[in-house]
């Protein structure tokens, strides 16, 4: 019975393909709309949590200073190579620390010359900010430990200075200094706040000592917790043996602060996903218009078939049979237009997520979720007119031009 | 049920019908007393407003009575619900009408599964019945026409068919011949007098031609709501 009913509906559809074409179209855009920012909105999600990966998992950057806003810092005196031998000795659940210091400057190689950052650091650095190297080799311990002029260049450098030519064993200027290149970083792209991750040089820490900055500052202490140790607890544990070290009680503010990248890429996620709610929000909005769209269509189409009606009630069609009828049809309808939607959601997806750089992600969730509901739009929007057949009066409806 | 002499299927006992109220009250039928027994071929004649349409819109449990008693069959059906109306005639009952009423678009063949789709009968059954309910109206190799690809007779001969494939027990055609000339009319009126003959189908028909009402075998005559003259006839053969 139900097949048949089904079938019926089906024939009525086909009969008028524009108009069912036209009144689809509603849920079409809808379903679309949804699905699409919510895979556009996943993608990004992703995306902004690979970044935040990208920089080194659970890596805490200490610095002397307060944030106060727009990049602007409080001045403070700098750590000390004592404060980073501190920390990874009287932290616990610190897998490794890596003191640094950094100036922006210009590199030299033959007649080009590119403006860089130059950090003096260690080893520790390429563990704690999940730097791989392309080609080369990180520093030795006799490197590190007499400052010899020796450097680990970025991509971005690479391919300003270099072009096509082998870096490695080449020499670059840095300020007065020339310095052997011996590695190359693999590339980690664009960071999602903004900064090319590729566009450094790296030195020992002690080279940048002793022939860049002229003193023995260290700007910088970056650290990343052991995996299964919260970053939270880590974090909370440095700001305490900082403020013993530098001597600041309970009521004075803090001259250096500590940011813990779960919390920013929490943060970033948290107002990616939201953002994706308000678009599928809005989005839903089309589906309830496309809703509307498939109850006036019922209504006129009910209308024009009274006589059909008529006929159906007179041979003993019940009312349920009849409510039946016109139900399915608007379900039919309604879902016809939410499969179209879903597929014209993937085509959508994968364009829009090639032309925003985002990955593609079709999360079928939301799709079978989008489908039941466009389903749902249907039987709500298709009760109205369908109640309207049912409770025809055989004898008007039969009279009915 | 048909317990009473003479197989009485049909037994209204003073039926009204009255419409809107109070001054503007239009009385239909003014309590008529009709019994039709179980073979009958009856033809219903009157002017226009004289309440033979009404008549048969309650004979068809399409309409309730004002007052009064209409019993089918031994069953009083004057205060059934809306659906079990239509239970009754999905069960009981086949429909003619001077429009014909055929779904456009639609087969000849499906035309006539449609009353059997609702009694809940298998496709093949259906397909079956119908075959041969168009076999016996005469239109066996019509079946994948349309209405509109056929002629007002075999429309209504599609109709007859599609009256006749649930095997009713009475057969209520409401100017089944008005929008016919006169040799597809005589054409249609021996289909409804062999159907009455042959399987002892009980026909009630709604005319205003006294050609066709000759057919019958008794003539009921309306006149402002009421029966003014009832009798038994020979009919043509």
């Amino acid at each position: 019975m139900l097949w048949n009913i089904f079938l019926l509906a089906f024939r009525a559809i086909i009969r008028n393909l524009m108009r069912s074409t036209l009144t689809m179209l509603g849920i079409v855009i809808g379903v679309a709309a949804v699905i699409t920012m919510v895979n556009l909105g996943r993608g990004a999600t992703i995306q902004v949590t690979n970044q935040i990966a990208s920089l080194g998992s659970n890596l805490l950057i200490v610095r002397p200073g307060q944030r106060m806003g727009h990049g602007q810092r409080s001045a403070a005196p700098p750590f000390t190579i004592k404060d980073s031998e501190a920390i990874a000795r009287d932290v616990p659940g610190v897998a490794a620390v890596s003191p640094s210091a950094s100036q922006a400057m210009v590199v030299v190689y033959g007649n080009l010359n590119w403006s860089t950052n130059v950090t003096g650091t260690d080893n520790h650095y390429f563990g704690v900010r999940n730097v791989t190297l392309a080609a080369g080799r990180i520093f030795t311990e006799a490197e590190l430990r007499s400052g010899l002029a020796v450097c680990v260049i970025g991509e971005t450098v690479r391919r300003e200075l270099f072009g096509s030519l082998d870096p490695i064993g080449a020499k670059i200027r840095l300020k007065k200094i020339s310095c052997e290149v011996i590695g190359l970083a693999a590339s980690k792209g664009q960071a999602s706040m903004g900064g090319d991750q590729d566009d450094m040089v790296l030195v020992p820490l002690r080279t940048f000592w002793r022939r860049i900055a002229g003193n023995r500052d260290v700007t910088f202490i970056q650290l990343s917790a052991r995996d299964g140790v919260s970053t939270t607890k880590v974090k909370n544990d440095v700001e305490a043996l900082m403020h013993e070290r530098r001597h600041i009680s309970g009521n004075e503010s803090d001259d250096f602060n500590v940011r813990d990248l779960q919390e920013i890429a929490t943060t970033l996620t948290g107002t990616t996903q939201v953002l994706t709610g308000l678009l599928g929000a809005v989005a839903a909005v089309s589906l309830l218009v496309g809703g509307i769209g498939i109850m006036n269509i019922m209504l006129v189409s009910v209308t024009e078939r009274t006589r059909e009606i008529g006929i159906r009630l007179a041979i003993g069609a019940l009312e349920r049979d009849v409510l039946l009828q016109f139900l399915v049809e608007a379900v039919t309808l309604s879902s016809l237009g939410g499969i179209m939607g879903i597929l014209l959601a993937v085509l959508a997806s994968y364009s829009l997520s090639g032309l925003m750089g985002l990955p593609v992600v079709l999360s079928p969730g939301i799709m079978l979720l989008a489908f039941f509901f466009s389903a749902a739009v249907g039987v709500i929007f298709g009760y109205i007119p369908a109640r309207k057949a049912a409770r025809l009066n055989p004898i008007d409806a039969l009279r009915h031009e | 049920m048909g317990l009473s002499q003479d197989n009485v299927i049909i037994d209204l006992q003073g039926v009204s019908k009255v419409y809107g109220k109070g001054v503007a009250a239009v009385h239909a039928l003014r309590g008529i007393d009709i019994r039709i027994s179980s073979g009958e071929f009856v033809a219903m004649m009157g002017p226009s407003g004289s309440g033979k349409s009404t008549c048969m819109n309650i004979l068809g449990c399409l309409d309730t009575p004002t007052a009064g008693t209409y019993q089918f069959e031994g069953e009083d059906v004057s205060r059934l619900t809306r659906d079990q109306r239509a239970l009754l005639r999905r069960h009981y009952l086949g429909f003619v009408f001077q429009g014909f009423n055929l779904l456009a678009r639609t087969t000849a063949l499906e035309n006539v599964e449609l009353p059997l789709i609702y009694r809940g009968l298998p496709a093949e059954e259906r397909r079956q019945y119908a075959q041969e309910a168009l076999t016996a109206v005469g239109l066996q190799g019509w079946e994948t026409h349309s209405p509109a690809e056929l002629s007002g007779g075999q429309q209504q001969r599609v109709a007859i068919a599609r009256a006749i494939v649930s095997k009713p027990t009475v057969l209520l055609a409401d100017e089944p011949t008005g929008n016919l000339d006169t040799a597809r009319s005589l054409e249609i009126m021996d289909l409804l007098t062999r159907f009455n003959r042959e399987q002892h189908l009980t026909v009630v028909m709604v005319t205003h031609e006294v050609e066709m009402a000759a057919y019958a075998s008794r003539l009921i005559h309306f006149r402002d709501g009421s029966v003014e003259q009832d009798h038994q006839q020979d009919n043509l053969t």
